[in-house]
């Protein structure tokens, strides 16, 4: 049987029983299988990678027809070294945000577990995906749930927030399907499928006009979903409202979509293009992403939209590594997602079990956390470390890899990117004194009285748990991951590296 | 006339072509006589003979699919047999079926005769099958006539509700208005076509064939282009263009649910049916059509997602939706021209669009009280969670209609989407787009209302308590409808094997 299959299937074939009607106490339990499935699959096929047969950089193909082969559209699975980390990556989140999910005590609990593992089931089959269209397809199946979650079990403003999300990620998900249909015509193969797609491509490449319109439609579609400034403001909001596990997936795994589509479809097939965009990119990155939204994440006083903005933040390192057209940048920038991945989720995680504690998100009226929960202190610190990027966490060699190669590009830009690291150390670490270590506040007093706080549960720890053993894994090791990424990168990328250091440096 | 050229045609008259459409006009008969045999008593058996006639009538049809006179012409060319009226056939026998269903409940309602309706809703749909098929401008008129004439007793047929007998009124000028329209097209057509002084004219100048062969002739015939653009203009108002959509809002809301369900899908699928025939007719004044249906599709889009926005009845936002439907597939209709796999996804996007208007519509039959018309955003509050069954149905529904993956409306949209990149309809492309993103918002404004918890104004004592909006229990037949549209339009946006097998997508 095809592994890559069950794992995106079978997330959505139990979501489908409980919606038939399975009964409850049997629901939770397999919904612990279903989403342990996608993980473990995961990592077998991590195992299995290095000795497995490659064609053209992709292994474990297969191919089902469902209907539109007329149409070039079929349902081809099969991971490279780009797609391969970010597969297992996102089983391991998503492990991790159904087990927290599991044991919260949100109101119809059921309800919520279909959607979630509808979204699992859909973020797999995202980074499974060979075909362009099923690629697009299950990003739309995870994103649909992340809207009507954010809406049901959101907090403060979920009306709003699941509104303004919706309208924006729409708006970059039909820019990028008229992109990728543009691709599907322009490339004369008439066909989804990545593989055949490159070869055609290969062949008599793209004029440079339409490589260059197209890949502004899939730059800023894309760039939407990733929240590349000034297109960012559904990112912060929307993660403000949303339930923990929803913003653990949305800004761990399914944010990823953008950046990995820009890796894996616009800058191979449109190197013309990336090249013409790639300084207006790498400056909206620095300047708006990096800089900008770093000031507003120092001035925010929500965790939740502190850790919300500060996302929007790191994806403009991404940005910046991908406007590099480099392997080595490229690299940085498949690493530094993997990487994010875990950290963002670590605090979003880590930031709903403080609310449990305190509850508010308000920084002003926290402080002292520490000495009732010395255990979630530890964990944040570390988190907010790993977000930082210093090493040891996996963060550190995706940060470290993109400067390196946005150096020989971009000079300028590379040093306010790296003075954003002073900007993410400033708002993260003031965060956690705030949080944990300042003197106790009246209001936190008057919490405490009602309910005394007490440490990181086992239901809690396990998932936390989950992603910081990930984050300090790739930190230590970074080979793990890198060897596959290299090997893939460079044969997709080898026209891209050689014309790039010419013609876009000493802007 | 004498008598062997009558025989000779006589002997064109393949009565079995049109089979199923006799199936359907007989099994009209029959309601009729049970209401005279039955016993007054037994007369709710009625709807469900109805019903079970025309599963029969499926089956036999589906059975005999890919039949003998696929290709041909019969009735000395007044009907042409081809793989799209083939399905289209289908199409309107599973919409009388889903109609007669949503009939059932929402006729219990009323103090009315209950008959009459599943009689008329037959014979409209008989005559829906025989337009698809048209093959000449007497058989599409009559046709055509019979469809509106059917309506103008649906839509006014709770008369004891003056809303329902404004919209038939309404329905009943406008309707005749572009009945005329297009008559007096054809008329125009007809007598350019046959003028001796032309070339190419034909004896029988109302046929299509011999129509194109003119039009080909003589590509630059001012009366011959008035022509065309009035019969456009007949059937811009089946479908609900801009222009002729201002009748859409009202009739949609005064009519019973049903019928506006009946007009959504079937009456909307069949003004497509004479188009994408007509297209290939006009063949000759190709820009001339491609330059009237272009702005019909863009005011149509804007004009229906626009409109749709700001209304907090229900069905006149369903109805103003529907208005920007028909813009999306005249889009498709204009692809079509060039490219010939847009015919079937034109196809494939009604038959999304049918089971998910059916999905939503049957939901509004059950969220409605005696006032059919009387149809509120705010009487879905908290659907989801007091009747899960209908809030998963409805959004399902709305979510196929907003073009959202993996549903089938989203497969439908993006064929169309593709065949309108091939034919490089860039322009109409950007504004469909702009379309779908508009309609997002009120789409989604209908999910919100019916899923997320909204605030509701305390009640004070003394104030008169706020009524609990209306909610009708599912009966068996409507559960299995709703269940069987929202269960296919989830498959058919992950597997569309048969389907697209059929319309020969793949």
């Amino acid at each position: 049987m095809d592994l890559l299959l069950i794992a995106i299937v079978s997330p959505l074939v139990l979501a489908l029983a409980m919606v038939l009607g399975l009964p409850k106490a049997v629901a939770r339990n397999l919904a612990y299988v279903g989403f342990a499935i996608p993980a473990v699959i995961g990592i077998i096929l991590w195992c299995q990678y290095g000795g497995a047969t490659k064609e053209s950089t992709y292994a474990f193909l297969t191919s089902y027809d469902t209907g539109l082969t007329g149409l070039g559209i079929n349902l081809t699975l099969g991971l490279n070294g780009i797609s391969m980390p970010l597969f297992v990556m996102a089983g391991i989140v998503g492990l991790a945000a159904g087990l927290y999910a599991l044991q919260s005590a949100a109101e119809r609990l059921n309800t919520y577990i279909v959607l979630l593992l509808i979204m699992q089931g859909g973020l797999m089959g995202v980074f499974a995906s060979v075909d362009v269209f099923f690629f697009y397809f299950f990003h739309e199946l995870a994103l649909i749930p992340t809207f009507i979650m954010v809406g049901i079990w959101g907090g403060r403003d979920r009306n709003y927030a699941a509104m303004k999300m919706t309208i924006y990620l729409t708006v970059g998900a039909m820019l990028s399907l008229i992109g990728l249909i543009a691709i599907y015509y322009t490339s004369g193969a008439q066909t989804f499928d990545m593989i055949a797609l490159r070869e055609a491509i290969a062949a008599d490449g793209l004029s440079t006009v339409a490589q260059k319109n197209i890949f502004g439609l899939l730059m800023f579609g894309f760039g939407i979903l990733v929240s590349l400034w000034p297109l960012h403001t559904w990112a912060p909001l929307g993660y403000g409202a949303a339930p923990s596990s929803v913003a653990m997936l949305h800004a761990g795994v399914l944010k990823k979509f953008g950046l990995y589509g820009l890796i894996q479809v616009a800058l191979p097939l449109l190197p013309k293009g990336a090249e013409h965009w790639a300084v207006i990119l790498a400056t909206l990155a620095v300047v708006g992403n990096i800089l900008i939204v770093g000031f507003v994440t120092i001035a925010q006083r929500d965790l939740k939209q502190l850790v919300g903005y500060s996302s929007v933040m790191h994806m403009g390192y991404a940005f910046l590594g991908v406007a590099c057209l480099s392997v080595m940048g490229v690299g940085g920038v498949v690493f530094m997602m993997v990487a994010h991945g875990f950290s963002a989720a670590l605090l979003f995680l880590l930031a709903t079990s403080i609310h449990h504690r305190t509850q508010t998100f308000d920084l002003d009226e926290m402080g002292g956390l520490v000495k009732h929960a010395p255990v979630l202190s530890a964990f944040f610190v570390a988190a907010t470390l790993a977000s930082i990027g210093l090493p040891g966490f996996a963060n550190f060699w995706g940060e470290l890899t993109i400067f390196v190669a946005a150096w020989q590009v971009f000079p300028t830009l590379t040093v306010i990117a790296v003075a954003g690291v002073v900007i993410s150390a400033i708002y993260g670490l003031r965060a956690a004194a705030k949080v944990f270590f300042g003197p106790q506040t009246e209001a936190f007093d008057k919490v405490l009285e009602e309910k005394p706080a007490t440490d990181l549960t086992w239901s809690e720890k396990l998932p936390a748990l989950l992603l910081l053993v990930a984050l300090l894994a790739f930190g230590f090791w970074p080979k793990l991951m890198t060897d596959s990424i290299n090997d893939s990168v460079a044969e997709i990328y080898p026209a891209a590296e050689a014309s790039v250091p010419v013609d876009v440096a000493r802007n | 006339m004498s008598i062997e050229l009558l025989q000779q045609a006589a002997a064109d008259n393949q009565w079995i072509a049109i089979g199923p459409e006799l199936m359907v006009g007989c099994l009209a008969l029959l309601l009729l006589i049970l209401e005279i045999v039955l016993p007054k008593a037994r007369h709710e058996i009625i709807p469900s003979v109805a019903i079970a006639g025309l599963l029969g009538i499926i089956t036999a049809f589906v059975i005999n699919y890919h039949t003998v006179f696929l290709g041909q012409t019969t009735f000395n060319g007044l009907l042409r047999h081809s793989g799209t009226g083939q399905f289209l056939r289908l199409f309107f026998l599973l919409a009388a079926t889903g109609v007669s269903v949503l009939g059932m409940v929402a006729l219990k309602r009323q103090r009315m005769p209950k008959v009459e309706f599943f009689a008329i809703t037959l014979v409209v749909s008989a005559a829906m099958m025989l337009l698809a098929q048209a093959n000449h401008f007497v058989m599409l008129f009559v046709a055509l006539e019979t469809i509106t004439v059917g309506f103008y007793i649906l839509v006014s047929y709770t008369r004891s509700n003056p809303l329902s007998l404004e919209a038939g009124l309404k329905y009943l000028i406008m309707g005749a208005l572009s009945s005329g329209i297009l008559l007096f097209g054809i008329a125009l057509l007809y007598g350019v076509a046959g003028s001796p002084a032309l070339q190419a004219t034909s004896a029988d100048s109302m046929n299509f064939d011999a129509l194109r062969v003119f039009l080909y002739a003589n590509p630059d015939n001012v009366v011959a282009a008035v022509g065309i653009v009035l019969v456009l203009s007949g059937v811009a108002f089946k479908i609900g263009a801009v222009p002729f959509q201002i009748w859409i809002p009202d009739v949609y809301q005064g009519a019973p649910t049903p019928v506006s369900a009946f007009l959504a899908i079937a009456s909307k699928a069949a003004g497509f049916a004479i188009l994408l025939t007509l297209v290939t007719v006009f063949d000759g004044y190709q820009s001339l059509v491609v330059g009237v249906l272009t702005i019909m599709a863009i005011a149509t889009i804007l004009f229906g997602n626009l409109a749709a926005l700001t209304q907090h009845n229900v069905k006149r936002l369903i109805g103003l939706s529907g208005v920007s439907h028909a813009g999306y597939l005249l889009i498709g209709v204009i692809a079509a021209i060039h490219v010939p796999f847009a015919v079937g996804a034109i196809c494939f996007y009604l038959f999304a669009y049918m089971l998910a208007s059916f999905a939503v519509f049957g939901v509004m039959t059950h969220v409605s009280g005696p006032d059919d018309a009387d149809q509120d955003l705010d009487y879905y509050t908290d659907l989801a969670k007091t009747h899960p069954f209908l809030g998963v149905v409805l959004g399902v529904g709305l979510g196929s209609l907003a073009g959202i993956p993996p549903l089938a409306g989203f497969m439908g949209k993006l064929l169309v989407f593709l065949a309108a990149f091939e034919a490089g309809l860039y322009a109409l492309l950007g504004v469909a787009i702009v379309g779908v993103v508009i309609s997002i918002y009120y789409y989604f404004g209908w999910i919100k209302a019916a899923f997320f918890p909204q605030w509701r104004p305390p009640v004070f004592e003394g104030d008169d308590p706020i009524p609990e909006p209306p909610r009708q229990v599912v009966s068996t037949s409507a559960g299995i409808l709703l269940a069987t549209v929202a269960l296919a339009s989830v498959f058919l946006g992950f597997y569309q094997g048969p389907l697209g097998a059929w319309l020969g997508l793949s």
